[in-house]
């Protein structure tokens, strides 16, 4: 039940991605990347992470989507032009993502071959009191690093998309003779 | 009856692969996102199921911190693209070229 449940759902995902990379359109692509995160999301409640998958569609699906659909609408973005140079770099590309695709399944073929103890917890992984206490008590560090990494990624983001303005010297000059 | 590490792990190889060929191929600044997004969703995913496989919630945090990372970035990466478009009129990666000369 559960493995078909799986094919499903990785089956929508692989073609919500390659839809995802396929249309020239910027905002085809985000919709099938929402396609790609609610189908993660639904593969992370059949691992038994709800807290997981909730996270991912409120910041995935909901934030992080909502600012890039919002960008394509500010931007009014026209569809990519067709590349004129360099067209012989496309089935290099592709090649390349085929490397890529086989040395990480064999590294993954070979992570799955090693002996290891498959621990069985039960349902207690994943909850989110024990992601909680984890995360309060033993891992308190890291989240206080994130914590600092949001507020200047607010502070950058307020920096970098205001409008720069040429610096204004007279008035700088003018407070400077004030105080003196 | 439940899929074994091997699936998740394989699809999350595929998805990587698929968000790395974009990277490669699109040239709009938006989509070059989009695709860096799915690579890094790629890797929860594999966080996750490793978690579940060991019983260990430490890949569940380092999900948690992916997804703040991710957070951040899009909020520093959408304002580069948009002070971009203000100044070239364009957010098209080959006409970011004011550093060649």
């Amino acid at each position: 039940m559960l493995d078909v449940l799986f094919f499903i759902l990785a089956g929508f995902a692989i073609a919500c991605a390659v839809s995802c990379v396929y249309h020239k359109n910027p905002l085809y692509s985000a919709i099938s990347l929402i396609g790609v995160l609610l189908s993660l999301a639904c593969i992370y409640l059949t691992l038994a992470a709800p807290f997981i998958a909730i996270v991912q569609i409120l910041v995935y699906a909901g934030a992080i989507m909502v600012l890039v659909v919002f960008v394509i609408m500010l931007l009014n973005l026209d569809e990519d032009k067709p590349l004129t140079r360099l067209r012989y770099l496309y089935p290099i590309g592709g090649v390349l993502g085929a490397v890529l695709l086989a040395q990480t399944l064999f590294v993954f073929y070979a992570v799955t071959k090693t002996p290891h103890q498959a621990s069985e917890q039960g349902n207690v992984i994943g909850q989110t009191m024990s992601i909680g206490t984890a995360m309060y008590t033993e891992y308190l560090l890291p989240v206080e690093i994130v914590g600092i990494l949001l507020l200047m990624a607010i502070v950058g983001a307020m920096i970098m998309s205001r409008r720069m303005r040429e610096p204004n010297l007279e008035l700088v000059e003018g407070s400077k003779e004030d105080g003196e | 009856m439940e899929p074994g590490l091997g699936s998740y792990l394989a699809l999350s190889g595929i998805l990587f692969s698929i968000g790395a060929v974009g990277v490669i191929y699109k040239r709009n600044a938006i989509g070059m996102f989009m695709c860096i997004e799915l690579m890094l969703n790629s890797v929860n995913l594999s966080f996750v199921a490793f978690s579940r496989h060991y019983g260990d919630v430490t890949g569940q945090l380092f999900v948690f911190v992916v997804m703040s990372v991710a957070a951040a970035e899009a909020a520093v990466g959408l304002g580069i693209i948009i002070t971009f478009f203000r100044n070239r009129m364009s957010v098209d990666v080959d006409d970011a070229s004011i550093l060649k000369n």
